[in-house]
């Protein structure tokens, strides 16, 4: 029998003595056997998790509980957690066991969540399939033949098979978002600089945020007000307090939406997604809301600002992975030019070699005005755009994803196909503005059908309550 | 050998870039210390060893040093300051790329004042910009493997670039050796080249004299010492007069001195150079410089040297020469400061500083810092000169080395309890004169009949008959009358 479904359920069940922490983390573990096949999961933490579940009870039982006592939680291959062994799914941090804590993670230990273990994902986060991966891939749990999308395909599955309670997945480009919309979850991105990037293994800097998965919309918000705020580990962390998202979830008045001409006339868009979101859209406009069609001419220059910007980025952040230090060396070198080369041929997977080529090339002197200087000029008019309409209306609403979930081996010999899957995410990632995606129906196949929405920076209060309202009318 | 007749047709033209090392308690972009001479890779946290997840942060500290060097240098401080990652590989470099600043640094313009043969000139800065150290490749005897020693890695240094408007190695040197002196005067960096907390590279070129195009440069790298640095760019000057001579071309290349035979090696040639890719670092928020916090910095800048020399020349009254060595270092200048507000004798200060407090801190290697006179009491001694209670002479030889012991007494009570303090009562010195005019008869004959030059045979006797103590201007004016008569 599926329980532990919400958070709300947990905490009711633990408040009529009726389960205790331990027999939650119990209930996932036998869950986390049962569905081994889908391998969401990379490293599983029982003993420590069993352990931790017992003085969280004990806490309990004194009344001296965090807020998220009950919680068992997932966490993506790239955020640290001291102790334990982190790869990035790569080969390249093979046996690289982490020193520190990340800020995200850390506050959730703190509140008593419980981490039961490392979740599969794309190399470095650069994948939207899961498939790039040193672990294997991840299935789907609705349909073993099909993707979960990527990159935090096993934080996606992990809540999907319901293996754990939420999980902490990473979004530069549409990383968390995708995944959710592909199995039928919540997930979200928020602001960038709203959570410390502490102790999240860099792919590109300037777009990456942690982001959560989750059943429902509460739950989402519950983790995101725990890890969001300031943090001296990271600078470039925002300062502004962060309010409570899980208690601010009542929507009552009208608002103000804008959909996007070129997203939903868009050739790639799949029919039964288009209608989808047609009909919310609808839907919310017989309910008093206003509803305008907007032009968004830039569309077709998102994802190549957005390739050019995280390939230059990620060139230089995979920089240190170079066999000196930590991590893989090759046993193959016989200098030291030779081990540098054989030790990032060997280390790295295809994709990420092939975007750390490409970052390389844009940064290069004779090309990083054509490109680098030029998608940075890009990157502000699509900023200005989004924000500017964002003060012209709440949200901005569109289908999260193309299509739905596709079969494995689909895209792969086709990354710029592969690299589309990604159009309507990168948008709130290029521009830094929080987005969710919540579920909105199914296709033909009953595969799941994602629903983005995109409010201005540091919105997420709004984001979260007009997400609820949605949830709760589909 | 070439010709000084060949030699002087052309002009050397010379750009500096110089690293100092700030002397902050910790390191650029963490908390890590950044003390030196510990055991290797002590210093160092996973944010130095650029483990995956950590992030950088800026040392407040470091900027506020940048921002002095550029007050001191009259630049432009920038007020939005964007780091910028230079990427490139090497084992001594953990994250793969060195933090540093790129457009917009800092610093921008600004001049560094020298002195050459008594005429000042000034050398343009380009710019001072912020970055962090690399660590130290090491290979030890009987170690097949290099090993690397990350303490230095992430320690903060400006870089210091300065326009191609040095004309000598004269110049060079006198360039490097003011910038050593606002480092020191500033407190940034203790401006040790040998130990390498101050680094040099020098771009060379020649060119025929009156021309208004510059030469083809060459860099050159590892000078360990000012003079190293002078030697590197004679040689250069020469060598490449010899290949603009003999009809070649000069490579654009970097070279590297050896100071054993005082030449240069080409170590890569430009076309060889990384690409650095230089790019915003996106880890790093831009560091705003408020009004305020330039205020506040500018409030807390010392005197600098320049300042000080013309002080005490216009003021003071002081010879070029005597400012010179008493701004050489801060302290001293200090010292001297602080004497002067005791004293309105400044010549005799000046002198006292650069005669006997020198030679006493010189044989002992003692640094000013622990000089046991302070400058209340050597001015207390300079008033007893003065007011003709002691004589130079005597103060110096018998009283100073008292005062050195540090008995507490003052330099009057020293003077008394030795009996040091002199006649200048023309009724007591008097008698010893007549005395010794007395028991000299020939040499007073010979003095009358025209050898002047036995007066200071005679003073020697006065004051070998006084002890010391009588007032020498009292006792000449004396021995001059008797002997005159």
């Amino acid at each position: 029998m599926e329980k532990f479904l919400s958070f709300d359920e947990i905490k009711k069940s633990l408040e009529n003595r009726e389960t205790d922490c331990k027999s939650i983390v119990n209930y996932y573990l036998n869950n986390i056997k049962t569905k081994a096949h889908l391998n969401a999961f990379v490293e599983v933490y029982e003993q420590s998790a069993l352990q931790k579940a017992e003085e969280i009870d004990q806490k309990l039982a004194l009344g001296k509980a965090g807020k998220l006592a009950g919680m068992v939680l997932g966490i993506k291959d790239v955020l640290c957690l001291a102790g334990h062994t982190v790869n990035a799914s790569s080969k390249i941090l093979e046996g690289f066991e982490s020193q520190f804590t990340s800020t995200a993670v850390q506050r959730l230990i703190d509140q008593d969540a419980i981490i039961i273990g490392r979740l599969n994902c794309d190399e470095f986060g650069m994948g939207s399939s899961n498939e790039n991966t040193v672990h294997g891939k991840v299935l789907n749990d609705l349909d073993n033949t099909r993707v979960p999308g990527g990159s935090s395909g096993g934080s996606a599955v992990a809540v999907q098979a319901n293996l754990c309670t939420v999980s902490l997945g990473t979004d530069t480009g549409g990383s968390v978002r995708q995944p959710a919309a592909f199995t039928g979850l919540v997930g979200t991105k928020p602001t960038y600089s709203r959570v410390s990037r502490h102790g999240l293994i860099a792919y590109a800097s300037s777009f990456d945020t942690i982001g959560v998965f989750s059943r429902n919309v509460k739950d989402n918000a519950r983790v995101m007000e725990t890890i969001a705020g300031p943090d001296d580990f990271d600078s470039t962390a925002s300062r502004k307090p962060v309010p409570n998202y899980s208690e601010l979830l009542h929507f009552g008045k009208p608002v103000k939406i804008a959909y996007l001409k070129e997203t939903i006339n868009s050739s790639a868009l799949q029919p039964k997604i288009k209608e989808n979101t047609l009909e919310v859209l609808d839907r919310l406009k017989k309910e008093g809301h206003e509803v305008d069609e907007v032009n968004f001419p830039l569309l077709d220059y998102v994802l190549p600002t957005y390739y050019i910007l995280t390939t230059a980025e990620a060139s230089s952040n995979l920089s240190r992975f170079d066999g000196v230090k930590f991590g893989y060396r090759t046993p193959n070198a016989h200098n030291l030019e030779s081990m540098y080369k054989l030790t990032r041929s060997e280390g790295f997977g295809e994709e990420v070699k092939r975007r750390i080529m490409l970052g390389t090339f844009v940064l290069s002197a004779s090309y990083y005005d054509a490109y680098f200087t030029k998608a940075q000029k890009v990157r502000r008019l699509i900023k200005n755009f989004t924000e500017d309409l964002l003060n012209k209306y709440d949200y901005i609403i569109m289908p999260t994803t193309p299509t739905t979930a596709f079969k494995f081996g689909e895209h792969s010999n086709d990354p710029v196909a592969m690299y589309l899957e990604d159009l309507f995410t990168v948008q709130a990632s290029v521009s830094g503005v929080p987005a969710i995606s919540i579920p909105n129906g199914k296709d033909e196949k009953g595969l799941p059908i994602g629903l983005q929405i995109m409010a201005n920076s540091f919105k997420e209060a709004d984001l979260y309550a007009f997400a609820e309202y949605l949830s709760a009318s589909n | 050998m070439l010709s000084a007749e060949i030699k002087d047709k052309y002009e050397l033209v010379v750009g500096l870039e110089v690293h100092a090392q700030l002397l902050t308690q910790s390191k650029m972009y963490n908390s890590d210390s950044t003390e030196y001479g510990n055991m290797p890779n002590t210093n160092i946290s996973v944010i130095t060893l650029g483990h995956p997840g950590t992030l950088p942060k800026v040392n407040k500290k470091a900027v506020e040093f940048a921002m002095k060097m550029g007050i001191a240098c009259e630049s432009e401080i920038n007020r939005t300051n964007i780091f910028a990652r230079k990427n490139y590989f090497y084992p001594d470099l953990p994250k793969g790329y060195q933090i540093t600043q790129d457009k917009g640094p800092i610093c921008k313009g600004g001049k560094v004042y020298i002195t050459l043969n008594g005429e000042e000139k000034s050398i343009a800065i380009t710019r001072i910009h912020m970055e962090e150290d690399a660590g130290k490749s090491m290979h030890l005897a009987g170690e097949v493997d290099t090993l690397v020693d990350f303490n230095r890695a992430g320690v903060p240094l400006i870089e210091i670039v300065s326009e191609p408007d040095m004309r000598s190695s004269e110049e060079a040197y006198a360039y490097l050796a003011e910038i050593k002196r606002l480092v020191r005067y500033l407190d940034i960096c203790d401006g040790n080249m040998e130990e390498g907390s101050l680094r040099c590279d020098a771009n060379i070129s020649v060119m025929l004299k009156g021309s208004d195009t510059f030469g083809k440069k060459v860099e050159v790298k590892n000078m360990n010492s000012f003079r190293n640095v002078a030697r590197a760019i004679e040689h250069e000057f020469e060598r490449q007069i010899q290949m603009i001579e003999a009809g070649e071309d000069i490579p654009s290349e970097t070279r590297t001195f050896d100071a054993t035979t005082g030449t240069t090696s080409s170590m890569r040639s430009k076309e060889d150079l990384n690409d650095y890719r230089y790019f915003p670092e996106p880890d790093l928020s831009p560091v705003l410089i408020s009004e305020e916090w330039l205020q506040s910095v500018r409030s807390e800048m010392p005197s600098l040297p320049r300042e000080l020399f013309k002080r005490f020349v216009n003021e003071y009254g002081l010879p070029d020469y005597d400012a010179g060595v008493l701004t050489d270092s801060k302290e001293i200048a200090l010292y001297f400061e602080e004497l002067c507000q005791k004293t309105k004798n400044y010549k005799a200060a000046s002198n006292w500083m650069m005669g006997p407090v020198k030679s006493y801190l010189n044989e002992l290697t003692l640094h000013i810092s622990d000089f046991p006179i302070s400058p209340a009491q050597l001015a207390e001694l300079i008033a007893l000169i003065d007011e003709g209670k002691v004589n130079f002479s005597v103060a110096s030889q018998k009283i100073y080395p008292v005062m050195i012991e540090q008995n507490g007494k003052t330099p009057l009570q020293i003077a008394e309890d030795l009996n040091l303090i002199q006649e200048s009562d023309e009724g007591s010195i008097r008698p010893i004169i007549e005395q010794v005019i007395a028991a000299n008869s020939a040499k007073v004959e010979e003095y009358r009949a025209g050898k002047k030059g036995l007066l200071g045979m005679f003073m020697g006797q006065v004051m070998k008959q006084s002890q010391g103590k009588a007032d020498p201007k009292v006792a000449s004016k004396i021995l001059t009358e008797l002997l005159e008569n």
